[in-house]
């Protein structure tokens, strides 16, 4: 694998003409505010494989389905990547919307389309031809239909866009509890008693994990045993679920159950105003509600061609930079936790994310549900008392905290004799299942957001992308650290060039006007690639909105990281990826 | 040598050990001297989440508490001005902005009409906020034109019952916002005057 060297700008992107290499099969997507192509379903697999080895576009980012009710077509979208750098590609496939909606699978060019195919099948009915494990993985396995049809109505339906009038009906009060009486808010199949009902589900998933077999040294076929580790477990930071096959102590496969905080995040941004989204966008990775802020509203300015204030600017990288820390050093806390050093280094990195909170308080007038961007700048100045308390954290503390953690764990012998060796994911590997963030860097591959397709005002720092070579526990932590301290190289930056000025670019206002066409806005969050994938028709809800979680999609190589691992080390494994529930389930 | 990080990290602990007592100590000193306390004291609080603490970091709620900045958020309420005969005069229009804007609709307003003209009038007869609903965002009070939903400070209000508040619950004095947010306060208050001002100044200018 080719790697740039640390700070090389991305190269120039160069135009890809698709429609003169597949001639009658790729055409451009001529819809006016689309890019990109639209490729013939028959041919998709041929054209995705010439994407990725001829073109180079190595990393699958997102995969996702729209559904256009009124053209009666499903769309399948893809977003493409190059880990070496430069603007990102995307090519669609469209189906007629008649059941079965059938589209071949990627996961033979990409492993790391699994998850977000069974995603869209999940939520959109698209089924995905090839995909060995095509079950549900969000919703329950009794839900009837898929929810992000455009025309599935949930049992107690109101209306396709806020603001609802019927919550106030007749004028009087009513409450949600009686409104939606839990034992009634359900739809089932015609004939479906849940008493009556046994979970085909878990069938379903044993039974996919029952197609690993175990055999001795003679050819002899040696039983087995599965556990399930979760959902309620104290390592897996949430309601997540893995079942294990297990040989003796080694794991021979894994199948990682998920949606136990399902809410159908998406759905509800669907039926919410552009604006109204931004709060609930705090509620993906509630631990950083800043970058999710950052990242949609950079996918709606996009669409909707709007500058940002330039002071504006800086105060977005200063939040996300803060949050990037506060998140790496939880996650060095917990890291330990899960290791079994229980809570001294968690106790001292909460003491640091305290104060960076503090800041969010006061700036944003909540510590973790932050709600703080708007689209064209921020919601409000910083005050100047404030400022000083960031710059005395960047500059008088932080640093020394960051290598007082250091002093702490990095020689510390019994800490490296967990983690030093145990192979997380190599970084061809990880590239091929979609993992970004910490992990991939860690694996040896320098990809970095800020640094292949800057957004915001990155490209005007100076900083190093971190990355470290084996791809070990050890490396997994030690490039925290790395990126804590560029990080600081930034805010340092940052803090010295921020100009005064307005805080925002655009008139405060309530309902935007954002035009039709599609928009794909990614970030660097501190779990890897967070993208938005939003279409308008102009209307003032989008017609789709898609997150494109890091945890979620990390999640996809989950099994090809503790295969031939022992059960003790899975719990660290799965604690390295950095997994927050509201992000991974949605 | 083997052990030598594990004495390393033990050194670390051991140093934030020693700093609590040192800095009792410190605090002592400075006590006698100056008469400033470390526990159970706004200066205390303040040193305790600034860039300097060392040692101790816990506050010991519920004995003492975080000071909470300007901007902190919680629930809105309604503001009402205290005219000088003690009428209560309610600054909401019932435009119904707030309740298009609030994200999780847990804004209920009932507009009013004039009883002998029929016409409707701009004070709401009846203002309710599910409070158990409401997700904090602040919509209702950023895009307000009137000043007249702002967000509180009040966090206990845990109850046995729904949160469901009515306009006798919501509405809030002038002066207590004037307590909360002197800041927005004074720069509100300030851009009032100055459009009156030039109201005035224009109305002047076509009277003469």
């Amino acid at each position: 694998m080719s790697m740039p060297s640390m700070g090389t700008p991305a190269p120039v992107q160069e135009f890809v003409d698709l429609s003169s290499r597949f001639p009658g099969i790729v055409a451009p997507d001529s819809r006016a505010g689309f890019t990109g192509w639209i490729v013939a379903a028959e041919r998709l697999v041929e054209v995705a494989t010439v994407l990725r080895d001829e073109l180079g576009f190595d990393l699958l980012s997102c995969v996702t389905g729209v559904d256009y009710l009124p053209e009666n077509r499903m769309e399948v979208v893809y977003h493409l990547n190059r880990t070496t750098g430069g603007p990102g590609l995307n090519f669609k496939v469209q189906v007629a919307r008649a059941d079965p909606i059938e589209v071949p699978s990627l996961i033979g060019v990409w492993p790391g389309a699994d998850l977000q195919e069974r995603e869209a099948w999940d939520l959109l009915g698209i089924r995905f031809a090839g995909h060995p494990d095509l079950r549900r993985i969000l919703m329950w396995e009794g839900f009837e239909g898929h929810p992000l049809r455009k025309d599935w109505k949930e049992a107690f339906y109101e209306e396709d866009g806020k603001p609802f009038k019927s919550r106030w009906p007749e004028g009087q009060l009513q409450m949600a509890e009686d409104r939606n009486p839990l034992q009634d808010n359900l739809s089932f199949p015609p004939g479906f008693d849940p008493e009556k009902w046994i979970p085909e589900g878990d069938a379903l998933l044993y039974g996919s994990l029952a197609r690993y077999t175990i055999k001795d040294e003679q050819g002899l076929s040696t039983d087995s045993i599965v556990v399930n580790m979760g959902p309620q477990h104290p390592s897996t930071h949430g309601v997540f679920r893995a079942a294990i096959k297990l040989n003796g102590e080694t794991i021979v496969a894994l199948k990682p159950v998920i949606g136990y905080l399902h809410r159908n995040h998406e759905k509800i941004g669907e039926r919410n105003t552009f604006l109204l989204n931004m709060p609930y966008t705090d509620r993906l990775d509630y631990f950083n509600s800043m970058a999710n802020n950052l990242g949609y509203a950079i996918t709606v300015e996009k669409l909707m061609g709007i500058p940002v204030a330039e002071r504006a600017e800086y105060i977005r990288v200063i939040m996300a930079e803060l949050t990037r820390i506060q998140n790496h050093l939880v996650f060095i806390g917990n890291l330990l936790n899960d290791l079994g050093a229980m809570y001294t280094p968690a106790l001292y990195a909460f003491e640091e994310r305290e104060l960076i909170l503090d800041i969010f308080e006061a700036v944003s007038g909540a510590r973790m549900m932050c709600n703080y961007l708007r689209f064209g700048g921020v919601v409000r100045d910083v005050p100047p008392d404030v400022m000083e308390k960031i710059r005395g954290l960047v500059h008088d503390r932080l640093p020394g905290k960051t290598d007082e953690m250091e002093r702490l764990l990095t020689e510390n012998e019994i800490f490296l004799s967990r983690t030093k060796g145990v192979p997380m994911i190599d970084g061809e590997t990880a590239v091929q299942y979609s993992i970004t963030g910490p992990v991939l860097r860690a694996a040896g591959v320098p990809y970095d957001i800020r640094r292949a397709d800057p957004y915001s005002i990155y490209d005007r720092f100076e900083f190093d992308v971190a990355v470290r070579p084996h791809g070990d526990l050890f490396d997994n932590y030690i490039i925290r650290i790395d990126e804590i301290r560029q990080s600081l190289r930034i805010l340092e930056q940052a803090l010295k060039g921020i100009p005064e000025g307005p805080v925002n670019s655009q008139k405060p206002q309530y309902q935007v006007r954002v035009p039709a066409g599609e928009a794909y806005g990614r970030i660097e969050s501190p779990k890897g690639e967070l993208a938005y994938y939003v279409v308008s028709n102009g209307k003032p809800n989008p017609w789709r909105y898609h997150v494109r979680a890091p945890s979620f999609v990390n999640i996809s190589a989950l099994e090809k990281i503790c295969l031939g691992k022992k059960i003790a080390d899975f719990v660290a494994l799965f604690g390295v990826l950095d997994v927050v529930m509201g992000e991974l389930d949605r | 040598m083997y052990g030598k990080g594990a004495i390393k990290s033990l050194l670390v602990t051991a140093t934030r050990f020693w700093n609590t007592y040192w800095d009792d100590f410190v605090w002592l000193l400075r006590r006698i001297r100056r008469g400033d306390r470390r526990y159970y004291s706004q200066e205390g609080i303040r040193h305790r989440s600034s860039k300097d603490t060392r040692g101790i970091f816990t506050i010991q709620y519920p004995e003492e508490k975080l000071i909470t900045p300007e901007e902190f958020r919680f629930l809105p309420f309604l503001i009402y001005d205290e005219a000088e005969d003690g009428k209560r005069e309610i600054r909401c229009t019932s435009c119904g902005i707030c309740a298009k804007v609030c994200p999780p609709q847990c804004i209920w307003i009932v507009r009013s009409n004039d009883p002998k003209t029929g016409r409707p009038i701009p004070e709401p007869t009846a203002f309710f906020i599910d409070g158990d609903i409401c997700m904090n965002c602040g919509f209702c009070s950023e895009y307000c034109p009137f000043d007249a939903i702002k967000m509180d400070h009040e966090i206990d209000i845990a109850s046995y019952n729904r949160n469901v508040f009515d306009m006798e619950a919501l509405l809030k004095p002038a002066s207590y916002y004037a307590g909360i947010r002197p800041a927005n306060f004074a720069r509100e208050e300030e851009a009032r005057r100055q459009k009156e001002a030039a109201k005035a100044a224009k109305a002047a200018a076509s009277v003469s």
